[in-house]
């Protein structure tokens, strides 16, 4: 599904990503951990095509398609979703008016119709029960005084409503209790399948309980330096990063 | 010819055709004398230092337009707020139109000033009110002089108006250049509430100046809901100076979108002559070209425990620049007054310019004022948060302005006027949200 080849990026002439190699497949979890600047958002960024990076070499391919050419709502309309470590509030929007346009839009993409308003009533009414969101919720402004744990809830009730094929959720753990945790945790497990992947950006292991991984790498210094299964999540929850840091500076 | 002497040779012709004799017949010859003393402001005048009007006199405008012209409903029913039954009163080219008009009598009074300036039975109201509150600066001395033609609305004690009243003014085009004049006098009395909506819309491309005086009564415990729609075309300028004089708890409001013109400068003057009043004053504009717009406000406040919200907002696009200027004056007998200024700005351009300027002059020791005004970009990572979820950037960043603007349209009351503004906001950003804020 998601393809990456030696990918290189850099902000303002300063290289982060340099030379990521990552093949994810449908119906797979791949967990991306690694210590704090090490360019961990970078890559979820780079891959929902946030303009301030420009990718200095390398590809990235979603279903063999080359998508570095493409704006960021083209790449969502392709099926990317990033739920991001800081959702950025809006005021004057609503949740449901945020939501209906998303969709739309994205049905426009694909020549369809605007989803009926019914339909569209019913699917925000069952996303948000999966997702344990009070109904008032979805009436208020976009993450405007939202807690932590609402706005981290919000994303997972966006991408339940957009349905991605590749979900990438950046330090989705982080700003969350473990009621919370649970929530989103279970809400991103019913939406997995075999025909989407999941891809989690997370600096601690816990996440990795609920959401349990096939795949586990580990970046450091703009390079994924080390892979394996999700056993190696709870080596370095045991022994920290020091020891990889180690491994490759040697 | 310059204008100004056209202007002041025209005065006499002008006093000839309505009434020599009327009772306001000293009070116009007063004001003409003002504005030939005053004549049109200048960028040396410290008000007036943004806002050029140079470029609008320049026009050999027709002072008094010959033709009767008509309209048919079915071509200008996109201007009016049709959806719902309001009270009409419409003029083309200066001139009152009966045939689009909607007036009354029956418990109200929904006419003309003309009526009003010469009928006996009104002499009493126009006596009281008529050019009480009005500016004795050029400007308004001018459309005192030639005082003859506008809305003139009187609701009794009491009274709660069952629909909206429209105001429009349209000009056809009929003159190769023309200068309107509409003189409008709303009083309000205790315990009444009215909803006005004021559009001036011309027609052609012709050259259209409107120098236009409201003067706004809102006696004891009244609600006044005044809406100024400005979406004219590029041709047309509207110099509006609008006075509301406010007596205790009485609770006025005034929004005004200015999405068009070629040059529109909003004087908006609040006097709170008793207690306990609330003020409000909102607005959108967004625009872009060469135009300009500037809101120049003043709430006096002049007794105790009064309030005063200012909310305006702004979205600059091209080449076009914005004025805010708005003053606060807080008399030393005004204690407990709450006075609230914001001014926020986006600018889409590196050529769009804003300037904004609070003004607080503050003579009470107890009292809570605040201003702030922002001049900023649409945010970059909001944008990249709503491109992600699938929403183009066209249509992003104009959710962002909708966002943006919403303050302003939330305490907008008829739902269907609200509709229209959203739509003529979605027009101006090109999208078609598929919803309304």
């Amino acid at each position: 599904m998601l393809k990456i080849n030696n990918l290189h990026a850099s902000v303002e002439d300063k290289a982060i990503l340099k030379g990521i190699n990552l093949e994810v497949k449908p119906g797979e979890v791949h967990a991306i951990m690694g210590p704090n600047g090490s360019g961990k958002s970078t890559l979820a960024s780079v891959i929902a095509g946030k303009e301030d990076y420009e990718v200095t070499d390398g590809s990235i391919e979603l279903e063999g398609e080359d998508i570095e050419e493409l704006a960021a709502e083209e790449r969502a309309h392709k099926g990317i979703f990033l739920s991001f470590q800081y959702p950025v509030e809006i005021p004057g929007v609503s949740v449901t008016n945020f939501m209906k346009t998303a969709i739309n839009e994205t049905r426009k993409a694909k020549g369809l119709e605007d989803m009926p308003a019914k339909d569209m009533l019913k699917m925000i009414r069952d996303k948000s029960e999966l997702l344990e969101i009070d109904r008032k919720f979805l009436s208020r402004s976009l993450n405007e005084g939202f807690s932590g744990g609402e706005k981290k809830r919000n994303e997972i009730f966006q991408m339940a409503m957009l349905e991605p094929k590749l979900a990438i959720l950046d330090e989705t753990d982080s700003g969350l209790d473990i009621d919370a945790l649970r929530i989103v945790a279970n809400g991103v497990n019913k939406l997995k399948s075999k025909d989407n992947a999941v891809v989690v950006i997370t600096h601690y292991q816990r996440l990795l309980d609920h959401i349990v991984p096939d795949f586990v790498h580990v970046l450091y210094n703009g390079k994924i330096v080390k892979s394996g299964g999700k056993e190696l999540a709870h080596e370095l929850e045991a022994k920290g990063y020091d020891w990889i840091k180690e491994e490759v500076g040697a | 010819m310059e204008l100004k002497e056209k202007l002041v040779s025209s005065f006499m012709a002008f006093e000839d055709t309505v009434d020599v004799h009327s009772s306001i017949h000293d009070i116009r010859t007063e004001a003409i004398k003002t504005f030939e003393t005053e004549g049109f402001p200048t960028k040396k005048l410290e008000n007036w230092k943004y806002t050029s009007l140079s470029s609008v006199l320049k026009h050999d405008y027709s002072v008094f337009p010959k033709n009767e012209n008509a309209l048919e409903f079915k071509d200008i029913k996109k201007y009016f707020i049709h959806e719902i039954d309001a009270y009409k009163i419409i003029f083309i080219d200066g001139k009152y139109s009966s045939h689009l008009s909607q007036t009354t009598h029956d418990g109200l009074d929904v006419c003309l000033m003309s009526a009003a300036l010469t009928k006996p039975k009104y002499k009493v109201i126009i006596d009281n009110y008529f050019n009480k509150i009005a500016s004795k600066d050029g400007l308004s001395s001018l459309n005192t002089a030639f005082s003859y033609e506008g809305a003139y609305i009187n609701i009794p004690k009491n009274k709660v108006v069952d629909k909206p009243i429209q105001i429009i003014h349209f000009s056809t085009g009929n003159e190769a250049a023309l200068m309107l004049q509409p003189r409008n006098l709303i009083v309000v009395n205790e315990n009444a509430h009215v909803q006005i909506i004021e559009r001036h819309q011309s027609l052609t491309d012709n050259p259209v100046l409107t120098n236009s005086v409201t003067e706004i009564f809102a006696n004891k415990r009244a609600i006044v809901d005044y809406y100024k729609i400005q979406n004219d075309r590029q041709s047309a300028s509207l110099i509006d100076n609008t006075y509301v004089n406010q007596k205790q708890e009485s609770l006025a409001k005034v929004h005004t979108f200015s999405f068009g013109g070629k040059l529109t400068r909003n004087n908006l003057n609040f006097y709170q002559n008793g207690e306990r009043i609330d003020s409000t004053m909102k607005g959108i504009t967004i625009i872009g070209d060469k135009q300009h717009v500037d809101h120049n406000t003043l709430v006096h406040h002049i007794e105790p425990n009064c309030e005063s919200h200012q909310d305006y907002k702004g979205i600059f696009d091209d080449n076009a620049t914005g004025v805010f200027n708005g003053k606060v004056v807080v008399e030393k007998l005004a204690q407990k007054t709450n006075a609230f200024q914001a001014n926020n700005n986006v600018l889409l351009s590196d050529k769009a310019t804003i300037n904004t300027k609070p003004q607080l002059e503050i003579f009470a020791d107890d009292v809570k004022c605040s201003h702030g005004c922002t001049i900023g970009q649409l945010d970059e990572s909001a944008m990249f948060y709503l491109r992600s979820r699938g929403i183009p950037e066209k249509e992003a960043k104009a959710l962002l302005m909708f966002a943006f603007s919403n303050t302003v349209l939330d305490s907008v009351k008829i739902p269907e006027l609200k509709n229209r503004v959203t739509k003529i906001i979605a027009k101006k950003l090109g999208v078609n949200l598929g919803f309304d804020l």
